[in-house]
C-alpha cells in the first residue's frame, strides 16, 4: 500500500512538473505573440513618433487578464509609451538591453514574467516592447492540478485499499490460515488436520490442495509404518513364543538326559562294580580287565553327558555381567588345578590386574575350561609353561592363555571348537571335546570372539574377547 | 533308642535301589530302610495312611532320600507336603537325585531340602557320596526331638 501510494505520488509530481515547464514556455510564447501584435501595431506611432496612437495600441492589451503593465520604447531606448493595468508606473524608463541577434528575451522574476521584444521594420530595428505578465494564471493553474492529483491520488489509494482487502481476502488470509495449519501439525504431529480449500480454483486453493495432500501421504506412510510395525511385533511375539516353547522343550530334553540317561549308566557301573567286589575271584584277569573297560566306558559316557549338558546350560544361561578380576580368577583355577594334581610343576604367569565387564560364573567356566586344557596339553612337558595376559588385537584388548603343551595343527584351528572334536587321541590327553566349544558359546553370548593358534608340539594360544 | 531309627528311600528304580542299599550297606550304616516307590507312597508311610494306615506315625524315619523323579507325586511335591505337615515340617530329607538342574537345586532348597546330594554315575563316587552321609545324617546330626502326641 505504501509503495503503491508512494508511487502514485511520484508519478504525480512528475506529471505536475512536466506541466509547469511545459505551461511557463506556452506562457512566454504567448506572451512574446502578444508583444509582436504590440510591436507591429506600434511601428507607424514610432515612425510618426505618435506616443498617443502607440498608447492606444498598448491598452489593447486590457483584454489580456494576465498583462499587467507594458511599454514601448524608441529606437534609443527611451520609454515612448506605457500601459498599467493598476496605476503607476510598472515598468523601466529605459528598455533593457538584450543580446543582439535575438529579438525576444524572457525572464521570469518576483512572480512575474518580463519579455522583452524588439520591433523589426524592414530589417532596422525601429523600437522595443516590454511587458510584464503576471504568474496567477499559473499557480491557478498549478493548483488545480494539485488538486486533481491529490484526488487522483486519494482515490487511487481508495482503489488500492479496496483491491487490497480483496486480495487478502483471497490470498493472504487463505496462505495464513495454511500457516496455521502447519504450524499446528508441526507442534502437534497431527497428521490428520488439513487445510481448508477456499474453492476457487486459485494458486492458493491448488496450495492448500498440495498441502492436504502431502499430509495424506504422510498419514498414509504413518499407517503403513505402524501396521507394519504391528506385524513384525506379532511376528516377534509369535517368534518369541516358539522359542520359549522350543527352550521348554530344550529344558525338558535336557532334563530328561540328565536325569534318564544317567540312570542307566549308573547300573552298568554299579552293579559292575558290584560284579568285580562280589564275584572278583571267580572270574580271570581276562574278564576282569572286560569289566573294567565297560566301567571306564559307563563313565565316560557318564562325563560326555555332564559336559553336553553343561554346554547346552551355557547357551541357556541368563548373562549377569559385572566387573570380573580376571587375573584373580585366574588365580583360583590354577590353584585348583594345582591343588588336583600336586606332582605336576607348572610355571603359571599371571597378568595382574586385568578386569573385564562379563558373567564371573560363565567366565569361571571359560578359565576352567581354558586352563584345564593348558594344563592337560603340557603334561608330557618336563617345563611346564602357562601363561595369562592382555594383547592387543584390531585396536581392542584380547585376553590370551598361552601354554607350551602339544600345540595342534594349525590346519585344523576351525575345528578346534566345534563341539566332540578332538585334535588328539583320547589315549594320548583324554577328554570329551566339549571344552572350547563351550568356552566359544559363552565367548559369543558375550559378544566377543575367540581364535587360536599354534603349531604341532610349540604349544597353543587362545585368544578371546570379551 | 536312635539307632532302631529307619531311612526311608523314596526311589522308583529299582537298580538305583539295589545300589543304594548296598552302598549304605558297604559304609557300614545298619539303619533299616524303608523304600517308597513313589511319592503317594512316601507320605502314606510318613503320614500313617494307604497302605501304611495305622502305622505309629510318632516314629519318624532318622532322614529321608529322596529322588525327584517320582511316578505319580513328583519329589519336589512331596517334599512341599512334608514340610508343610507339623509332623513332619523338621525331618532331614535330603534330595539324592540324578539331577544338576540349578533349577532343581535352587526348588529343592527353597522347599527347605537339608541336603542335596547329586547321584554320580561312577559307583566309587556314589560310596564316597553315600558315605558322607550317613556320617552326617545318622551319626553327628542330632535329630530334632521326637513328636509327643
Amino acid at each position: 500500500m505504501l509503495v503503491s501510494g508512494a508511487a502514485l505520488l511520484m508519478a504525480c509530481a512528475a506529471l505536475v512538473a512536466y506541466d509547469l515547464v511545459s505551461f511557463r514556455e506556452s506562457m512566454a510564447h504567448n506572451l512574446a505573440i502578444q508583444a509582436q501584435i504590440a510591436g507591429s501595431n506600434s511601428v507607424s506611432a514610432l515612425l510618426f513618433n505618435d506616443p498617443h496612437s502607440a498608447e492606444t495600441t498598448l491598452s489593447a492589451l486590457k483584454a489580456a487578464p494576465n498583462i499587467i503593465a507594458a511599454a514601448i520604447y524608441t529606437q534609443d531606448g527611451s520609454r515612448f509609451a506605457t500601459f498599467s493595468r493598476d496605476a503607476g508606473p510598472q515598468t523601466t524608463n529605459i528598455l533593457p538591453s538584450i543580446s543582439p541577434g535575438q529579438n525576444d528575451a524572457y525572464q521570469f522574476r518576483d512572480g512575474q514574467l518580463a519579455l522583452i521584444h524588439t520591433i523589426v521594420f524592414r530589417g532596422k530595428m525601429t523600437g522595443g516592447v516590454y511587458i510584464v505578465s503576471d504568474l496567477s494564471e499559473m499557480t491557478r493553474r498549478l493548483k488545480r492540478y494539485a488538486g486533481i492529483a491529490a484526488m487522483v491520488l486519494l482515490a487511487s489509494l481508495l482503489a488500492a485499499l479496496l483491491v487490497g482487502s480483496i486480495f487478502q481476502r483471497a490470498v493472504a488470509e487463505p496462505i495464513v490460515n495454511l500457516a496455521e495449519t502447519a504450524r499446528i501439525v508441526s507442534r502437534d504431529r497431527n497428521y490428520a488436520l488439513r487445510g481448508t480449500p477456499t474453492g476457487k480454483l486459485d494458486e492458493p486453493d491448488i496450495l492448500i490442495a498440495a498441502f492436504n495432500e502431502m499430509l495424506e501421504q504422510i498419514q498414509e506412510r504413518d499407517q503403513a509404518l505402524r501396521a507394519a510395525h504391528e506385524e513384525l511385533e506379532q511376528r516377534v511375539h509369535e517368534r518369541t513364543a516358539q522359542l520359549a516353547t522350543a527352550n521348554k522343550e530344550l529344558e525338558a530334553f535336557s532334563y530328561s538326559v540328565s536325569h534318564d540317561l544317567r540312570a542307566p549308566l549308573r547300573s552298568i557301573d554299579g552293579f559292575s562294580l558290584a560284579l568285580l567286589e562280589d564275584y572278583g575271584e571267580r572270574l580271570d584277569a581276562e574278564g576282569k580287565d572286560h569289566l573294567q573297560r565297560i566301567r571306564a566306558a559307563t563313565q565316560r559316557m557318564g562325563m560326555l553327558i555332564d559336559d553336553l549338558l553343561n554346554l547346552s546350560r551355557m547357551t541357556r544361561a541368563e548373562i549377569r555381567k559385572e566387573v570380573v578380576d580376571l587375573s584373580a580368577l585366574a588365580h583360583s583355577v590354577i590353584t585348583a588345578l594345582r591343588e588336583a594334581q600336586p606332582e605336576r610343576h607348572i610355571e603359571c604367569r599371571i597378568e595382574d590386574r586385568l578386569e573385564a565387564n562379563a558373567d564371573p560364573r560363565l567366565v569361571q567356566v571359560i578359565f576352567e575350561n581354558l586352563f584345564g586344557n593348558a594344563w592337560k596339553f603340557t603334561s608330557k612337558r618336563d617345563v611346564a609353561l602357562v601363561e595369562f595376559g592382555e594383547t592387543r588385537h584390531n585396536g581392542n584388548s584380547a585376553y590370551f592363555v598361552r601354554d607350551n603343551g602339544a600345540g595342534f595343527d594349525s590346519a585344523y584351528s576351525n575345528r578346534l571348537f566345534g563341539a566332540f572334536q578332538r585334535l588328539h587321541g583320547a589315549a594320548e590327553f583324554p577328554g570329551t571335546g566339549i571344552g572350547l566349544a563351550t568356552v566359544q558359546r559363552i565367548i559369543h553370548r558375550h559378544g566377543g570372539e575367540v581364535w587360536a593358534e599354534g603349531a604341532v608340539e610349540k604349544g597353543a594360544t587362545i585368544y578371546f574377547t570379551l | 533308642m536312635e539307632d532302631t531309627k529307619v531311612i526311608l528311600l523314596v526311589e522308583d528304580n529299582p537298580d538305583d535301589e539295589a545300589l543304594t542299599l548296598r552302598a549304605l550297606k558297604k559304609n557300614n550304616i545298619k539303619n533299616d530302610v524303608v523304600v517308597a516307590r513313589d511319592g503317594v507312597e512316601a507320605l502314606d508311610y510318613l503320614f500313617g495312611t494307604g497302605k501304611y494306615a495305622g502305622r505309629d506315625t510318632a516314629l519318624i524315619p532318622q532322614v529321608v532320600l529322596l529322588d525327584l523323579k517320582l511316578p505319580k507325586m513328583e519329589g519336589l511335591e512331596v517334599l512341599r507336603r512334608v514340610r508343610t505337615d507339623k509332623r513332619t515340617k523338621l525331618l532331614p530329607v535330603v534330595i539324592l537325585t540324578s539331577s544338576n538342574e540349578d533349577e532343581d537345586r535352587i526348588a529343592g532348597y527353597g522347599l527347605g531340602a537339608n541336603s542335596y546330594v547329586r547321584k554320580p554315575v561312577d559307583f566309587n563316587q556314589f560310596l564316597d557320596a553315600a558315605r558322607h552321609l550317613g556320617l552326617y545324617w545318622l551319626v553327628l546330626n542330632e535329630a530334632p526331638p521326637a513328636r509327643r502326641s
